[in-house]
């Protein structure tokens, strides 16, 4: 059989879009199987942060970027490499807090939410919490205890999405006891 | 997006993606949750957990099957779509090819992997044997749904003799 010159392209177009029908998949899947959208975003945010704390691995291999050395290093890896890396998105950072402990992450287009609308019904639902829970597990792995959250978001008729991201504290290696 | 091109081969070495890296520690984690164990021995519930992601992967490959521009979905003959899922498909979704395809020319396909990306993560051998079907249902969904968006309705199953290499068996079902 011959190949056809825009076989390639096909098979690029459909790898993007396999992760965004995946997941939007998986999103009906628990809105059918959960009862209120709070319970399918704790579900989403868990999934997240399961999947954050492996990616992280993943990450690092791929990108060869050292150890961060503040929250504004951080900020800027999360957005110019790793969102570019796996979403191929990148997105602004903006609104730092006075502490420099809190920022934004503000995405023009969301690619999670290609071909999605929410339904009425689903008005409480954080479609892209995945997300969140992502940014949570992957950044637990490097020691850092973080909050991330949705402020805004373009499914709710908002003009940008907003990720809120706040530095709770370093995590310590714990030794046992009786280990220097 | 993406570093560009489709699959690279290089003496068998497969390169991933970091968007298809994506996928599969979505997929991971989609069949930890769905499959979680069912309460009630009674309901089948082993298998209705395989058929709910099964369920998942069949609206997927239906979905990047409609994406298709109209030549590719003009397929006539059962043959080139079988191709289609061995070369096109699983580039995009596995960035390789099948390795192989045969058939008894009577609508009955064996499609075989002999390293399927979905199943690497489990070790090699024959120790996880019990846990693959649960890493199979999805894929399985995928190539029935694609088939059904070419015009052809299927029933695709899936078996393992050792890890990671795997056969889907797809047997088209005439009107």
């Amino acid at each position: 059989m011959s190949r056809q010159a825009n076989r390639g392209t096909e098979s690029k177009k459909m790898s993007s879009e396999l992760f965004t029908l995946t997941y939007g998949a998986l999103v009906t899947q628990l809105c059918k199987d959960y009862e209120n959208d709070e319970d399918v975003n704790k579900q989403l945010d868990r999934m997240g942060y399961n999947i954050g704390v492996r990616l992280i691995e993943d990450f690092l291999a791929r990108s060869n970027v050292g150890r961060c050395h503040d929250f504004r290093e951080t900020a800027d890896v999360i957005a110019k490499v790793a969102f570019k890396m796996y979403l191929g998105i990148t997105p602004s950072i903006t609104n730092w807090s006075p502490a420099g402990d809190e920022f934004s992450l503000i995405l023009e287009n969301n690619p999670l939410v290609d071909f999605v609308e929410l339904p009425d019904s689903h008005s409480s639902l954080i479609y892209s919490n995945l997300l969140c829970g992502v940014l949570r597990g992957a950044l637990e792995m490097v020691q850092m205890a973080v909050e991330a959250k949705f402020v805004q978001d373009t499914l709710k008729g908002d003009g940008v999405t907003e990720i809120r991201m706040r530095f709770l504290r370093r995590i310590e290696d714990n030794l046992p006891a009786g280990e220097e | 997006m993406g570093s560009g091109g489709v699959a690279r081969e290089r003496g068998g070495a497969r390169r991933r993606m970091a968007d298809a890296v994506l996928f599969e520690f979505l997929h991971t984690e989609m069949v930890a949750e769905l499959w979680a164990p069912d309460p009630d021995p009674g309901s089948g519930g082993k298998k209705k957990s395989l058929s709910v992601l099964e369920g998942l992967g069949f609206r997927v490959g239906q979905a990047l099957g409609e994406r298709l521009p109209r030549e590719t979905l003009a397929v006539r003959e059962e043959l080139d779509a079988l191709k289609f899922l061995c070369k096109d498909l699983w580039a995009a979704t596995f960035q390789k090819h099948m390795d192989g395809l045969r058939t008894n020319h009577q609508g009955t396909y064996v499609l075989q992997d002999n390293n399927f990306p979905l199943l690497i993560t489990m070790g090699s051998g024959s120790q996880y044997l019990e846990e693959a079907p649960k890493f199979l249902a999805f894929t399985c969904g995928l190539l029935c749904g694609a088939l059904h968006t070419l015009g052809f309705q299927s029933l695709v199953t899936a078996s393992v003799t050792s890890l990671p290499a795997c056969k889907f068996q797809v047997v088209i079902q005439k009107s």
